[in-house]
C-alpha cells in the first residue's frame, strides 16, 4: 500500500529517486530491495500469489482439516503421494512456500504503512496545501462571476461555507487574488491505516494463538464423567507454549444424551433434528451444576470451551469365561458409519479366556436384513436394536509395544471363527441376551445400548484479539472506502464591477462524486453571499 | 400444508422464470438495437477519443459527472424490459417466501434454496441500483444468469423441504449466509460492469485505431471509464459484505465447530475470493493494473464466487456439506 500514483500532491515534487549513479553500495542495494518489497505493485502480485497458493488445499485433503482423507489419499496414489508430500501438499497452510508467501506479504504491508502513518500524521498536523496557480486545469473547476462583490466578503463567506462542511481551512493571499484552500476527509487515510494495521493484528494473534491453547478430543458414555487433565482425553494437542499445568481442573459428567430425528416429513424421515447432552459440571472448589451442551451451544468452563462434534451407541457388554466369571464388562463406543447409525466397534480380551480373543461387531439401532440376507440400519433411532459379532482368536498384537487403537483389530494373526467364510454364523443379540462363544471358550451378553458424546475441549486465549482486530478491520474498511479525501480550492479576485470566484476540486482516491460536491459548494457560496443564479 | 405451500412457491418460481426469459429476450433486443449503428459509431468515437485526450490530466481520478448529465434515455424496449424484470422479482419474492414459510425457517440452507434466494438478491441488487444508474444495458446479463441458475437449480439441484440439521440451527445462517448472498450480488453486477468496460476500452481503442468493429453496439453504453467506476463502486460494496461473511462465518464456526478457522474448503475458497477482490482494490491504485487488468481481476473474482457455489459446493469434501444433495 505504497502511495498510489494518483495520489501525487499538486503542491509538492513527486519524490526523486537517489540518482547517485550506477555504484549502488550495499546500503544502496538494501534500499533498493526495500523500495521493490514495499511497492504497491509488489503487494499486489503477492496477494494473488496468496490466492493462488491457497487452492491446493481445497483440492488435496489437508493433515489438520482431514487426517484420514489424507490416509486414504496415500493407499489411493501410491506413487503421487509421497511426491505431493515432499512439496508440502498435505500441510499447505503451514508449508514453507505458503508461509513465505503471506510473510513477505505482511513485510510489506508493514513496510508501506510505516511511512504512510508518518506522512498522515504530518498532514493531520499540517495545513492545507498552497493553492495551485491554474485552478482550471484541476479535474473538477468552476467560475462564476459576482457583480456587486468585492473579493473580501466573497472569501469570507466561501471560508464560511466550507468550514461549515468540515473542511480544514487555510487562507492563501496574493498581491492580486485571496484564495482559500481546503481539505477534508482524513478519516480515509486512518481508516485504511487502520484496517492494514488490524490486519496484522488479526495475524500476530492468530500466530500466538494456536501456541498457548490446546485442543483435545473425549469420547464420554452416559453416566461417565471426564476430568480435564492430560490422561483423560483420548486425542490432546497442545499449542507450543501450552504447559499442563495450564489445565483448569473441571469434572464433566454426561448425565443424560437426547437425540430427536424426524419422524413425520417423509422427505427426511431420520434426519437429525436436535442432539442434546445433559452433563453436570464441576470446577473444582465449587458446587456441582447442571449444563447443557449443544450442537451450536458449546460449554464455556474453566477458560476451556466444550463442543458437541459427534455422537454414536455404546453398547454394554459383558464376557464370561466357562466358569461364569466376568473377565470383561465395558461399555464400547461404536464408531458410525452411515446416517442410519450402522456402527462398529472392538472388544479386545487378551487374558482371562483360553486364548487371546477379539471381537468385531457391527450395530444396527434399527435392525433389517437385505434381500441377501445382510443386515443393515434403517433408522437411526432404536427401535428394534442388534449386536453382531465377528468372534477372532490368536494374536491380539497387544504385547509387541506397538501402540494400537482401540476402534481397530489388527487380523492379521488372528483365525476368524464366525461370520463371513467361516462354518458359523456370527453371533446375534439384543439388548438383555447372551450368547455362546465358539469352542466353548464362554458367553458374551449385551446388557444395554448407551449413546455417547464425543466431546471437544478448545482453549485459545487470544481468540477474543482475532476477533477484535477483525472488527477493527471492517471499521477501517468502511471508513477508507466510503469517506471521500477531498481539496478544495476558492480564489476570488477582482473584475470588471465585482468579483470572479473561481472553485477546483481534487479527490485523493476514488471519488466518483467529486464535482457534484464542488458544485454543491458553489451554490452554498452563491446562497451565502444571498447571491441567486441567473 | 408444507407440500401445499412448497408446491405453490415452485409454481411461482417457474412463473418467474418464464417473465425473466421474456425480459432477457427484450434486454437483448435492446443491446442489440445499437449494432446497427456502426456508421454513427466513428462519428461518436471522435468525440470519446477527444474526451479521453483532454482527460489525461482527469485521468489522475478519473472524475466524469454522474449518469444523470449523460445524455442517453432508456429505449422503449429497456423500459418494458426493466419492468417485466420487476414482475419476475416479485414473482420469484413469492416463492422463495412460500419455500421459507412451507420449511418454517430462512430459505437458503441447501444448493436449491441458495440459488433460489441467491438470484432473488442478484436480481433485487440490479434493480435497485438502476433506480440510481441507468445500468439497463447489463440486465441481458443479469436475467441471462439468473435464469441460468435457477434452470440448474430446478432441474439439478431441487430438493423437497427438509428440516434443519444440527449444525445449521443458529441465527448464524440467517446472518452469514444473507450477507454471502448479497455480497455475491453485488460482485455479479461488477463482473458485467467489467465484462462491458473489457469490451468497451477494445471498441474505443478500435476506434482510435480507425478500425471497423463489430462492438458497434456499445457505442450508446457508457465509455470504459466510466463502467469502470460503476464496477468499482459496486464491487468494493460487495467486498465489505463478503468480509462481513468471512466474519460472521468465523464466529459460527467456532460455535459450531470448536474453532474460528480451519483451512475448510469452503473457508478457503472464501478466503480466495476474498484475496482476489483485495487485489482488484489495490490494482486500481497501482500503475499499469488499473484499468484492463483489474477488470480482469474483478472478473476472475466472480468466476471464483461461482466456482465456490457450484463446485466447491458438490464436488468438494468439506464441513459445509449442505447442499442437500447425496
Amino acid at each position: 500500500m505504497s502511495r498510489p500514483s494518483d495520489h501525487i500532491d499538486p503542491g509538492q515534487a513527486a519524490p526523486v529517486d537517489d540518482v547517485r549513479g550506477v555504484r549502488l553500495g550495499f546500503v544502496g542495494w538494501l534500499r533498493w530491495a526495500w523500495r521493490q518489497i514495499t511497492s504497491m505493485r509488489t503487494a499486489l502480485i503477492l496477494l494473488l500469489l496468496l490466492a493462488i497458493a491457497a487452492i491446493p488445499g481445497s483440492i488435496v485433503p489437508q493433515r489438520s482439516s482431514d487426517p484420514n482423507g489424507v490416509t486414504q489419499y496415500f493407499a489411493d496414489n501410491p506413487d503421487l503421494a509421497p511426491w505431493l508430500d515432499r512439496f508440502q501438499m498435505f500441510d499447505v497452510y503451514t508449508s514453507a512456500w505458503f508461509s513465505a508467501i503471506y510473510i513477505l506479504l505482511f513485510i510489506s504491508l508493514v513496510g508501506c504503512v510505516i511511512p504512510r502513518a508518518k506522512h498522515h500524521w504530518d498532514a493531520l498536523r499540517g495545513a492545507p496545501p498552497a493553492t495551485p496557480q491554474n485552478l482550471n486545469r484541476l479535474p473538477a473547476h468552476l467560475s462564476a462571476s459576482m457583480p456587486g462583490t468585492v473579493p473580501a466578503e466573497v472569501i469570507a463567506a466561501a471560508e464560511r461555507v466550507l468550514r461549515r462542511d468540515r473542511y480544514r481551512v487555510r487562507r492563501y493571499d496574493t498581491s492580486d487574488r485571496l484564495t482559500v484552500s481546503a481539505e477534508r476527509g482524513y478519516l480515509r487515510e486512518t481508516g485504511n491505516l487502520v484496517f492494514h494495521v488490524a490486519l496484522v493484528g488479526v495475524l500476530i494473534s492468530v500466530g500466538f494463538g494456536g501456541g498457548f491453547g490446546f485442543t483435545g478430543q473425549r469420547v464420554v458414555v452416559e453416566g461417565q464423567a471426564f476430568t480435564n487433565s492430560l490422561i483423560s482425553y483420548d486425542t490432546f494437542s497442545p499449542g507450543r507454549f501450552f504447559s499442563a499445568t495450564d489445565l483448569t481442573p473441571f469434572s464433566i459428567t454426561l448425565d443424560k444424551f437426547t437425540t430427536r430425528y424426524e419422524e413425520r416429513n417423509l422427505n427426511a424421515v431420520g434426519q437429525p433434528i436436535d442432539y442434546t447432552a445433559d452433563v453436570t459440571t464441576e470446577v473444582r472448589g465449587s458446587e456441582p451444576i447442571q449444563q447443557v451442551i449443544k450442537v451450536n451451544e458449546p460449554l464455556r468452563i474453566g477458560g476451556a470451551d466444550v463442543y458437541l462434534l459427534g455422537n454414536g451407541y455404546a453398547p454394554a457388554v459383558t464376557v464370561r469365561d466357562p466358569a461364569g466369571n466376568v473377565v470383561y464388562q465395558e461399555t464400547v463406543p461404536f464408531l458410525p458409519q452411515d446416517r442410519n447409525l450402522t456402527s462398529v466397534g472392538v472388544v479386545k480380551l487378551p487374558d482371562g479366556l483360553s486364548q487371546q480373543v477379539g471381537l468385531i461387531g457391527f450395530f444396527y439401532p434399527t435392525v433389517s436384513a437385505g434381500h441377501s440376507g445382510a443386515f443393515f440400519s434403517m433408522y437411526p433411532d432404536l427401535l428394534d436394536p442388534l449386536v453382531t459379532f465377528n468372534v477372532y482368536v490368536g494374536d491380539l498384537g497387544l504385547n509387541d509395544g506397538v501402540p494400537r487403537s482401540v476402534y481397530a483389530l489388527d487380523t492379521s494373526k488372528l483365525t476368524k471363527l464366525t461370520g463371513t467364510k467361516t462354518d458359523l454364523p456370527s453371533l446375534e443379540l439384543r439388548p438383555g441376551e447372551t450368547a455362546q462363544l465358539p469352542n466353548g471358550m464362554g458367553s458374551v451378553s449385551l446388557d444395554s445400548v448407551k449413546r455417547f458424546a464425543s466431546l471437544d475441549v478448545h482453549r485459545d486465549p487470544t481468540q477474543g484479539w482475532v476477533l477484535v482486530f477483525a472488527l477493527a478491520a471492517v471499521a477501517g474498511l468502511l471508513t477508507s472506502l466510503f469517506i471521500p479525501r477531498r481539496r478544495v480550492w476558492i480564489s476570488a479576485r477582482k473584475g470588471s464591477g465585482g468579483t470572479v470566484v473561481e472553485y477546483a476540486a481534487l479527490a485523493r482516491g476514488d471519488d466518483p462524486t467529486l464535482s457534484t460536491a464542488l458544485t454543491r459548494i458553489a451554490t452554498a457560496h452563491g446562497s451565502d453571499l444571498g447571491l441567486v443564479r441567473d | 400444508m408444507t407440500d401445499t405451500l412448497s408446491q405453490f412457491s415452485v409454481l411461482s418460481l417457474y412463473s418467474a422464470m418464464a417473465i425473466y426469459a421474456i425480459a432477457f429476450i427484450l434486454f437483448t433486443f435492446d443491446l442489440a438495437r445499437g449494432a446497427g449503428r456502426e456508421a454513427n459509431a466513428a462519428a461518436a468515437s471522435d468525440s470519446i477519443v477527444q474526451a479521453t485526450g483532454e482527460g489525461s490530466v482527469a485521468t489522475l481520478t478519473r472524475v466524469k459527472p454522474d449518469a444523470a448529465t449523460q445524455p442517453r434515455g432508456r429505449g422503449r424496449l429497456a423500459r418494458i424490459a426493466m419492468a417485466m424484470t420487476w414482475l419476475g422479482f416479485l414473482f420469484q419474492l413469492v416463492a422463495t417466501v412460500l419455500r421459507g414459510v412451507a420449511a418454517s425457517r430462512v430459505p437458503w440452507a441447501n444448493m436449491f434454496e441458495f440459488a433460489m434466494t441467491g438470484t432473488l438478491i442478484i436480481t433485487l441488487v440490479f434493480l435497485i441500483v438502476n433506480l440510481k444508474w441507468d445500468l439497463a444495458f447489463v440486465g441481458a446479463f443479469s436475467t441471462g444468469l439468473v435464469l441460468l441458475l435457477l434452470g440448474l437449480a430446478a432441474t439439478r439441484y431441487y430438493v423437497e423441504v427438509v428440516p434443519l440439521p444440527p449444525a445449521l440451527q443458529s441465527y448464524w445462517l440467517v446472518i452469514h449466509v444473507f450477507v454471502a448472498t448479497l455480497g455475491t450480488g453485488f460482485f455479479a453486477l461488477g463482473f458485467a460492469l467489467s465484462l462491458t468496460q473489457l469490451l468497451q476500452t477494445r471498441r474505443e481503442q478500435r476506434a482510435v485505431e480507425s478500425k471497423p468493429t463489430r462492438l458497434g453496439w456499445l457505442t450508446r453504453l457508457p465509455d470504459s471509464a466510466q463502467l469502470e467506476n460503476y464496477a468499482y463502486r459496486l464491487i468494493i460494496i460487495g467486498f465489505i459484505f463478503w468480509t462481513f461473511t468471512l466474519i460472521a462465518g468465523a464466529v459460527w464456526a467456532e460455535k459450531a465447530w470448536g474453532r474460528y478457522w480451519g483451512w475448510d474448503t469452503k473457508e478457503v475458497w472464501t478466503f480466495i475470493i476474498w484475496t482476489i477482490y483485495a487485489g482488484y482494490i489495490h490494482a486500481r491504485s497501482t500503475r499499469g493494473w488499473r484499468g484492463t487488468r483489474s477488470a480482469v481481476l474483478a472478473m476472475v473474482g466472480f468466476g471464483a464466487v461461482m466456482f465456490n457455489f457450484t463446485v466447491v459446493n458438490i464436488y468438494f469434501k468439506g464441513l459445509h456439506a449442505y447442499s442437500g444433495l447425496s
